[in-house]
């Protein structure tokens, strides 16, 4: 196989307790494996250690036990193959829109003028042209986000790491990233691993919804999404998208609701 | 009047001039009806005869420049010691954890006392006069800039590392830039505090400057050359404040200021 593939391995988490107590288990051994060119959503409630995994899988949390492999290769630490788009705006405020986008490629060293054509590219297809010189503060939400993922595609990762990216966009721009971010999809096949609370939007997306536990998070459910791309919106009114959404709900209410009683 | 509702640009200058010309009104109420003796506060009018007798006769202007130069030079030699450590030792906690205990010691030694023992080992010129300025406020400058620093986003060095950015990348294209505006801002309020410190050390052993001028007119019991003196120096302090300002918003036009 040319293209990579990820691999977590009995990856856990613990906190360590506060003043002497015991630990907090944030996720249990978790096992799973995504192929090249797969769309998978993690699917819980939160504080279920959904965007712990993820984390672990960026290199910017490390596993208290097991391991996660990208090729083969242990991941230890950050890096451009993986990209990374935030529930919370993290343009660097001091760059432009196109400026923030080529921050990946001059760190790697890229000529000017490829800088410039990759960043143009993808300018051009988050619908971003003619915002190119505008600062981060001067952009709505739904804009810094499409900037984001227009910055972690630039680097051209081998697989893109998505922390609820829409969570803080209002509805509508929300459906509008979705598609968007859907287009990008069907036409690069790029890996994605995309963390949500949001049933549709799981489904909408992805090919494979994996469903968390409340915490500690554990995979309890695998559910796939056998709806044929391209997708467009109207498809969340048809039965099947119906049937898929009753069944994610009921596992995930349960979950909710064992949540909300541990927190109570 | 709301609370924190925001006031028009022209409103605001208007009411900042505004409470200059009560104040200078209060002051020559003062004055002219007789409320303050001459020989304790001079008038508007005899402060500004003097002041002119002082610009014309007696080269308060090269008074004026080398207090300046003092100002500048021991500030920047503060700044080009303090900027560095400081961004040093906010981005990486064991350099702060070695500095900080003892800056937190040093900041609170006043510089003033340190003026008996800068004449014994600098003399009374130049080099002394800069010391106290960079004695009085390099300590201030490391801390706050440490601060600053480290006050540095970390979702944003998150985002730099998942970009492929390194330890250094992270200090010198996220902790620099960002840090950047907010240490302007640190150095425009530490110009301020450098201004005590040059007088303070211009009022012992100087041939030459502002506080030698003061120290001078307080001989001759001339109140009005006093105040002339110092209010050039607020006058001086107003002025580098806009320029700074104006620079900040040139430089960081990204940032909310």
């Amino acid at each position: 196989m040319s293209a990579k593939t990820l691999r977590i391995e009995g990856v856990t988490r613990s906190f360590p307790g506060q003043r002497g107590g015991a630990p907090t288990l944030a996720l249990q051994p978790t096992e799973l494996s995504v192929a090249p060119g797969e769309f998978v959503a993690i699917l819980g409630p939160s504080g279920c250690g959904k965007s712990t995994l993820l984390r672990i899988v960026a290199g910017l949390d490390q596993p208290t036990a097991g391991r996660v492999l990208l090729d083969g290769i242990t991941v230890t630490a950050p890096g451009p193959d993986r990209g990374m788009v935030f529930q919370s705006y993290t343009l660097f405020p001091w760059l432009t829109v196109e400026g923030n986008i080529r921050y990946g490629l001059r760190e790697r060293g890229l000529p000017e003028a490829q800088q410039a054509e990759i960043a143009a590219r993808f300018i051009a297809r988050t619908g971003l042209r003619g915002f190119e010189n505008h600062w981060p503060r001067q952009l709505s939400g739904g804009m810094q986000q499409r900037t984001a993922l227009a910055r972690a595609l630039a680097n051209d990762p081998e697989i893109l790491l998505l922390d609820e990216p829409f969570g803080a966009l209002d509805h509508q721009t929300r459906e509008l990233m979705q598609e968007l971010l859907l287009e990008i999809w069907e036409a690069d096949r790029k890996t994605v691993l995309f963390v949500t609370h949001d049933i549709d939007e799981a489904i909408f997306l992805a090919n494979r919804v994996l469903v968390m536990s409340a915490r500690p998070g554990r995979v309890k459910a695998e559910v796939p999404v056998p709806l044929a791309y391209p997708r467009d919106w109207r498809m969340k009114t048809t039965p099947e998208f119906g049937a898929l959404k009753a069944r994610l709900m009921g596992e995930i209410r349960d979950e909710v609701r064992k949540a909300i009683a541990a927190a109570g | 009047m709301e609370p924190l509702k925001p006031v028009s640009p022209a409103t605001r200058v208007v009411l900042g001039a505004g409470f200059f010309a009560v104040f200078i009104a209060a002051w020559a109420a003062a004055t002219y009806g007789g409320w303050v003796p001459p020989l304790f506060l001079a008038s508007p009018g005899r402060t500004l005869l003097a002041g002119w007798s002082l610009l014309t006769e007696f080269g308060f202007l090269g008074d004026i420049a080398v207090t300046i130069w003092r100002v500048v030079g021991g500030f920047l030699i503060a700044a080009a010691v303090a900027v560095p450590l400081g961004l040093l030792m906010g981005a990486f906690k064991p350099i702060e954890a070695f500095f900080e205990p003892f800056l937190s010691f040093a900041r609170y030694l006043p510089a003033s006392a340190f003026i008996p023992l800068l004449i014994l080992w600098a003399g009374v010129g130049e080099a002394q006069k800069l010391s106290v300025i960079v004695i009085g406020s390099v300590f201030q400058l490391v801390i706050m800039v440490a601060g600053v620093a480290g006050a540095t986003r970390p979702d944003l060095v998150e985002a730099a590392r998942t970009l492929g950015s390194g330890r250094l990348a992270i200090l010198r294209r996220v902790v620099i830039p960002a840090a950047a505006p907010q240490i302007a801002e640190t150095l425009r309020l530490v110009l301020g505090w450098a201004w005590t410190y040059v007088i303070v050390a211009e009022l012992i052993g100087a041939t030459s400057g502002i506080g030698h001028m003061i120290m001078d007119s307080q001989r001759l019991l001339d109140t009005g050359q006093m105040i002339f003196g110092i209010a050039v120096i607020g006058i001086i302090g107003l002025v580098t404040d806009l320029l700074f300002k104006a620079a900040n918003r040139r430089l960081f036009p990204w940032a909310v200021l």
